[in-house]
């Protein structure tokens, strides 16, 4: 079993697209270390011998930041934006999207589930 | 898009070498600025700037952490205070 920055990739599936279940590499990220290390793209994970574990094991050691410290440098450089009180900093703190995107519909992924509100009951004249 | 690293950022001139006087003189004075597109640059720092916001001048405190941001991000063109008829009885 590959076994690879604390993830378990899939055995079955080619190895540039299972190195992707790592997060902080892609397709293309993957694509380079597997270059790197001289494993053709399409050898499957279950194919890979120790060596070969090992060298993916040291490029994504050495070059890429994966998982925890990626996460953590995101939360890192958002925490920044709310504290210096910039407008998408503003944004991140109130839960709506931070890219300028309309809010009138939509953006529910921000906003998470629809609250209805109830409506005002009209004057009857 | 972003903006061409040729260029450079774009510094508001006027006001850079109101800073760059201020810097020469030791003084801090509150600057009003219009310039909100303007990039922060390091000189910057410490130095307190009246942004306008469209209808008046918000002061914004220039720290460390803001160098590489634009004036006009710190201070906010749009007031929203709740919908109507909210968890807040009685509006404003």
């Amino acid at each position: 079993m590959a076994r690879i920055s604390g993830i378990d990739l899939p055995k079955h599936k080619r190895g540039e697209i299972g190195l992707t279940y790592i997060y902080g590499i892609g397709r293309s990220t993957a694509q380079y270390i597997l270059g790197k290390a001289g494993i053709p793209v399409d050898k499957k994970v279950d194919e890979w011998n120790d060596k070969e574990l090992t060298d993916i094991r040291t490029i994504i050691n050495d070059e890429i930041k994966v998982e925890g410290s990626l996460r953590s440098e995101v939360q890192l450089n958002i925490k920044r934006l709310m504290d210096v009180g910039s407008y998408r900093g503003i944004r991140h703190r109130s839960g709506l999207p931070v890219r300028g995107q309309r809010t009138k519909n939509n953006c529910r992924t921000r906003k998470g589930k629809r609250k209805t509100v109830a409506n005002k009951k009209k004057v009857t004249k | 898009m972003s903006r061409s690293l040729k260029k450079g950022p774009h510094i508001d001139i006027k006001l850079e070498q109101k800073v760059f006087k201020m810097n020469d003189g030791k003084k801090k004075t509150v600057v009003k600025t219009w310039a909100r597109g303007s990039m922060i640059s390091p000189d910057f720092v410490g130095h307190t700037f009246a942004v306008h916001n469209g209808n008046k001048f918000i002061p914004v405190y220039v720290t460390e952490n803001m160098v590489g941001h634009k004036l006009g991000e710190f201070a906010p063109t749009r007031t929203f205070r709740g919908h109507s008829g909210g968890k807040d009885k009685g509006g404003k």
